[in-house]
Protein backbone atom coordinates (compact mmCIF):
# COMPACT_ATOMS: atom_id res chain seq x y z
CA UNK A 1 0.00 0.00 0.00
CA UNK A 2 1.09 3.22 -1.33
CA UNK A 3 0.44 6.30 1.31
CA UNK A 4 -1.38 8.93 0.05
CA UNK A 5 -1.38 11.25 2.56
CA UNK A 6 -1.05 14.89 0.75
CA UNK A 7 1.03 17.84 2.40
CA UNK A 8 0.17 21.09 1.15
CA UNK A 9 2.62 23.66 0.13
CA UNK A 10 2.75 26.15 2.91
CA UNK A 11 5.60 28.54 1.78
CA UNK A 12 6.92 29.23 -1.60
CA UNK A 13 10.49 31.22 -2.24
CA UNK A 14 11.06 32.14 -5.69
CA UNK A 15 14.22 33.22 -7.23
CA UNK A 16 13.94 35.52 -10.45
CA UNK A 17 17.23 36.69 -12.12
CA UNK A 18 15.78 37.60 -15.39
CA UNK A 19 14.36 41.01 -16.34
CA UNK A 20 12.44 40.04 -19.46
CA UNK A 21 8.64 40.54 -19.33
CA UNK A 22 7.98 36.86 -19.48
CA UNK A 23 10.44 36.15 -16.78
CA UNK A 24 9.26 38.68 -14.22
CA UNK A 25 5.53 38.03 -15.04
CA UNK A 26 5.87 34.70 -14.64
CA UNK A 27 7.35 35.41 -10.98
CA UNK A 28 4.93 37.79 -10.10
CA UNK A 29 1.57 35.42 -11.45
CA UNK A 30 3.62 32.63 -9.25
CA UNK A 31 3.86 34.71 -6.07
CA UNK A 32 0.43 36.67 -6.07
CA UNK A 33 -1.09 33.26 -6.86
CA UNK A 34 0.43 31.61 -4.06
CA UNK A 35 -0.60 34.57 -1.59
CA UNK A 36 -4.12 34.75 -3.29
CA UNK A 37 -4.16 30.66 -1.82
CA UNK A 38 -3.07 31.85 1.63
CA UNK A 39 0.71 30.09 1.15
CA UNK A 40 3.21 32.08 2.60
CA UNK A 41 5.08 33.78 0.02
CA UNK A 42 8.77 35.20 -0.54
CA UNK A 43 10.23 36.61 -3.79
CA UNK A 44 14.25 37.79 -3.94
CA UNK A 45 15.01 39.62 -7.14
CA UNK A 46 18.74 38.72 -8.23
CA UNK A 47 20.65 40.02 -11.86
CA UNK A 48 19.06 41.11 -14.24
CA UNK A 49 15.57 40.31 -12.21
CA UNK A 50 16.39 43.51 -10.23
CA UNK A 51 14.76 45.27 -12.35
CA UNK A 52 11.57 44.80 -12.02
CA UNK A 53 12.32 46.19 -8.38
CA UNK A 54 13.80 49.32 -9.67
CA UNK A 55 11.68 52.29 -9.76
CA UNK A 56 13.71 53.63 -13.19
CA UNK A 57 12.71 50.14 -14.96
CA UNK A 58 9.94 48.33 -13.53
CA UNK A 59 7.44 49.84 -15.46
CA UNK A 60 9.18 49.34 -18.81
CA UNK A 61 10.26 45.94 -19.17
CA UNK A 62 11.00 44.23 -22.34
CA UNK A 63 10.47 41.19 -24.03
CA UNK A 64 13.73 39.64 -25.90
CA UNK A 65 12.94 39.27 -29.70
CA UNK A 66 16.07 37.65 -30.70
CA UNK A 67 16.80 33.99 -30.06
CA UNK A 68 12.88 33.02 -28.97
CA UNK A 69 12.40 30.20 -31.14
CA UNK A 70 8.66 30.38 -29.72
CA UNK A 71 8.18 34.53 -31.02
CA UNK A 72 5.58 34.39 -33.48
CA UNK A 73 3.81 36.98 -35.53
CA UNK A 74 0.52 38.00 -34.99
CA UNK A 75 -1.31 35.84 -37.40
CA UNK A 76 0.95 32.48 -36.08
CA UNK A 77 3.68 33.19 -38.72
CA UNK A 78 7.60 32.12 -37.59
CA UNK A 79 9.66 35.58 -36.56
CA UNK A 80 12.42 35.72 -38.10
CA UNK A 81 15.26 36.50 -35.79
CA UNK A 82 16.67 39.22 -38.16
CA UNK A 83 13.69 40.63 -37.59
CA UNK A 84 14.52 41.20 -34.35
CA UNK A 85 17.22 43.12 -34.93
CA UNK A 86 15.47 45.93 -36.41
CA UNK A 87 15.05 49.34 -34.04
CA UNK A 88 11.98 49.77 -32.77
CA UNK A 89 10.86 45.93 -33.09
CA UNK A 90 11.42 45.36 -29.33
CA UNK A 91 9.44 47.87 -28.37
CA UNK A 92 6.63 47.03 -30.66
CA UNK A 93 6.29 43.22 -29.46
CA UNK A 94 6.77 44.18 -25.97
CA UNK A 95 4.18 46.98 -26.30
CA UNK A 96 1.70 44.30 -27.80
CA UNK A 97 2.21 41.83 -24.81
CA UNK A 98 1.72 44.31 -22.70
CA UNK A 99 -1.67 45.40 -24.13
CA UNK A 100 -2.48 41.40 -24.19
CA UNK A 101 -1.87 41.17 -20.40
CA UNK A 102 -4.24 44.34 -19.94
CA UNK A 103 -6.88 42.90 -21.74
CA UNK A 104 -6.76 40.14 -19.39
CA UNK A 105 -6.47 41.97 -16.08
CA UNK A 106 -3.18 41.43 -15.33
CA UNK A 107 -1.36 44.76 -13.40
CA UNK A 108 1.37 46.03 -14.56
CA UNK A 109 4.69 45.36 -11.94
CA UNK A 110 4.53 48.04 -9.93
CA UNK A 111 0.76 46.74 -8.99
CA UNK A 112 1.24 43.83 -9.18
CA UNK A 113 4.26 44.13 -6.12
CA UNK A 114 1.66 45.85 -4.54
CA UNK A 115 -1.11 43.32 -4.51
CA UNK A 116 1.57 40.90 -3.60
CA UNK A 117 2.71 42.87 -0.88
CA UNK A 118 -1.23 43.87 0.45
CA UNK A 119 -1.73 40.11 0.67
CA UNK A 120 1.53 39.66 3.20
CA UNK A 121 3.88 38.29 0.59
CA UNK A 122 7.52 39.65 0.83
CA UNK A 123 9.82 40.57 -1.57
CA UNK A 124 13.44 41.26 -1.10
CA UNK A 125 16.35 42.16 -3.36
CA UNK A 126 19.97 40.35 -4.12
CA UNK A 127 22.79 42.26 -2.18
CA UNK A 128 25.73 40.73 -4.76
CA UNK A 129 23.44 42.10 -7.77
CA UNK A 130 23.17 45.03 -6.56
CA UNK A 131 26.28 45.85 -5.67
CA UNK A 132 27.40 44.59 -9.08
CA UNK A 133 24.94 46.90 -11.08
CA UNK A 134 26.00 49.74 -8.44
CA UNK A 135 21.68 50.10 -7.09
CA UNK A 136 21.27 51.95 -3.87
CA UNK A 137 18.12 51.26 -2.18
CA UNK A 138 17.08 54.08 -2.60
CA UNK A 139 16.78 53.07 -6.58
CA UNK A 140 14.65 50.04 -5.69
CA UNK A 141 10.45 50.08 -5.57
CA UNK A 142 9.79 50.81 -1.48
CA UNK A 143 8.27 47.77 -0.84
CA UNK A 144 10.92 45.55 -0.43
CA UNK A 145 10.95 44.00 2.79
CA UNK A 146 15.39 44.03 2.60
CA UNK A 147 18.19 43.54 0.84
CA UNK A 148 19.69 40.24 1.26
CA UNK A 149 22.48 37.70 1.27
CA UNK A 150 21.59 34.51 -0.79
CA UNK A 151 22.73 33.00 2.77
CA UNK A 152 20.11 35.73 4.57
CA UNK A 153 17.88 34.25 1.65
CA UNK A 154 17.79 30.53 2.43
CA UNK A 155 17.40 31.61 6.12
CA UNK A 156 13.95 32.79 5.46
CA UNK A 157 13.19 29.47 3.20
CA UNK A 158 13.15 26.97 6.32
CA UNK A 159 10.47 25.08 7.16
CA UNK A 160 7.97 21.77 6.25
CA UNK A 161 6.20 21.96 3.38
CA UNK A 162 8.38 25.04 1.40
CA UNK A 163 9.42 24.81 -1.46
CA UNK A 164 12.22 26.84 -3.54
CA UNK A 165 11.29 28.12 -7.17
CA UNK A 166 13.70 29.38 -9.63
CA UNK A 167 11.38 30.90 -12.53
CA UNK B 1 -22.22 17.18 -7.26
CA UNK B 2 -24.22 16.75 -3.76
CA UNK B 3 -26.61 18.25 -1.75
CA UNK B 4 -26.10 19.70 1.57
CA UNK B 5 -28.49 21.24 4.40
CA UNK B 6 -27.28 24.90 4.90
CA UNK B 7 -29.03 26.82 7.82
CA UNK B 8 -31.99 24.77 7.06
CA UNK B 9 -32.37 24.53 3.60
CA UNK B 10 -30.75 21.87 1.01
CA UNK B 11 -28.57 23.19 -1.50
CA UNK B 12 -26.39 21.51 -4.21
CA UNK B 13 -22.61 22.03 -3.74
CA UNK B 14 -19.54 20.79 -4.93
CA UNK B 15 -17.23 18.36 -3.50
CA UNK B 16 -15.53 21.11 -2.51
CA UNK B 17 -18.54 22.99 -0.70
CA UNK B 18 -19.37 25.90 -3.47
CA UNK B 19 -22.58 26.23 -4.44
CA UNK B 20 -23.88 25.39 -7.89
CA UNK B 21 -27.03 27.21 -8.16
CA UNK B 22 -26.39 31.14 -6.73
CA UNK B 23 -30.05 31.53 -6.33
CA UNK B 24 -30.38 28.82 -4.09
CA UNK B 25 -28.26 31.11 -2.13
CA UNK B 26 -29.51 33.41 1.16
CA UNK B 27 -28.11 35.46 3.74
CA UNK B 28 -28.78 32.93 6.42
CA UNK B 29 -26.20 30.18 4.38
CA UNK B 30 -23.66 32.70 3.63
CA UNK B 31 -23.70 33.35 7.71
CA UNK B 32 -23.40 29.15 7.93
CA UNK B 33 -20.90 28.73 5.38
CA UNK B 34 -18.94 31.66 6.75
CA UNK B 35 -18.76 30.23 10.14
CA UNK B 36 -17.19 27.03 8.99
CA UNK B 37 -14.74 28.82 7.71
CA UNK B 38 -14.07 30.42 10.91
CA UNK B 39 -15.33 34.24 9.87
CA UNK B 40 -17.92 36.32 11.83
CA UNK B 41 -20.01 38.49 8.38
CA UNK B 42 -19.90 41.92 9.18
CA UNK B 43 -21.52 44.78 6.74
CA UNK B 44 -18.35 44.90 4.66
CA UNK B 45 -18.22 41.23 4.40
CA UNK B 46 -21.56 41.32 2.36
CA UNK B 47 -21.14 44.37 0.16
CA UNK B 48 -18.45 42.34 -1.21
CA UNK B 49 -20.67 39.28 -1.40
CA UNK B 50 -23.43 41.42 -2.91
CA UNK B 51 -20.41 42.56 -5.50
CA UNK B 52 -18.94 39.45 -6.38
CA UNK B 53 -22.38 38.12 -6.78
CA UNK B 54 -23.71 40.85 -9.21
CA UNK B 55 -20.02 40.25 -10.76
CA UNK B 56 -20.69 36.68 -11.74
CA UNK B 57 -24.27 37.20 -13.02
CA UNK B 58 -22.64 39.28 -15.23
CA UNK B 59 -19.82 36.75 -15.87
CA UNK B 60 -17.02 38.78 -15.49
CA UNK B 61 -13.84 37.33 -14.16
CA UNK B 62 -13.65 37.92 -10.90
CA UNK B 63 -9.98 38.71 -9.45
CA UNK B 64 -8.02 40.58 -6.39
CA UNK B 65 -7.87 43.45 -8.55
CA UNK B 66 -11.72 43.67 -9.29
CA UNK B 67 -12.42 43.74 -5.69
CA UNK B 68 -9.29 46.19 -4.73
CA UNK B 69 -11.09 48.27 -7.79
CA UNK B 70 -14.95 47.89 -6.38
CA UNK B 71 -14.60 50.89 -3.94
CA UNK B 72 -15.59 48.75 -0.92
CA UNK B 73 -12.46 47.78 0.11
CA UNK B 74 -8.67 47.68 -1.13
CA UNK B 75 -6.57 44.67 -1.52
CA UNK B 76 -5.31 44.53 2.06
CA UNK B 77 -8.35 44.88 3.71
CA UNK B 78 -10.40 42.30 1.91
CA UNK B 79 -7.30 40.21 2.66
CA UNK B 80 -8.31 40.89 6.16
CA UNK B 81 -11.91 40.03 5.61
CA UNK B 82 -11.10 36.81 4.30
CA UNK B 83 -7.59 36.13 6.06
CA UNK B 84 -6.31 33.19 3.78
CA UNK B 85 -7.28 32.54 0.56
CA UNK B 86 -9.55 35.78 0.50
CA UNK B 87 -11.17 35.10 -3.24
CA UNK B 88 -11.98 31.55 -2.79
CA UNK B 89 -13.18 31.83 0.71
CA UNK B 90 -15.30 34.91 -0.32
CA UNK B 91 -16.75 32.63 -3.34
CA UNK B 92 -18.04 29.92 -1.34
CA UNK B 93 -19.67 32.45 1.14
CA UNK B 94 -21.19 34.18 -1.65
CA UNK B 95 -22.90 31.11 -3.01
CA UNK B 96 -20.87 31.46 -6.59
CA UNK B 97 -18.52 29.02 -8.23
CA UNK B 98 -15.10 28.73 -7.25
CA UNK B 99 -12.93 31.39 -9.05
CA UNK B 100 -11.07 30.17 -12.14
CA UNK B 101 -8.71 32.83 -12.56
CA UNK B 102 -4.82 32.95 -11.86
CA UNK B 103 -4.55 36.99 -11.33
Amino acid sequence: MTNKEEFPLKKVCIICAKGTIEDVFATLVMANGAVMEGIETRVFFTFFGLDAITKKQMNRLHTGTIGNPAMRMPGGLPFPSILGMLPGVEAGVSAMMKSQMEKLDIPGVKEFLEMIDAGGGEIYACKLAMDMFKLKKEDLWEGIKGVLTVGDFYALCGGLQTQIIFT
Amino acid sequence: MSQKAIAGVTVDVTEEGYLTDPSQWTKEIAVEIAKEEGLELTEQHFAILNYLREKQKKSETLTIRLVGHSGIVDIKGFYGLFPGAPMKKAAKVAGIPKPASCV
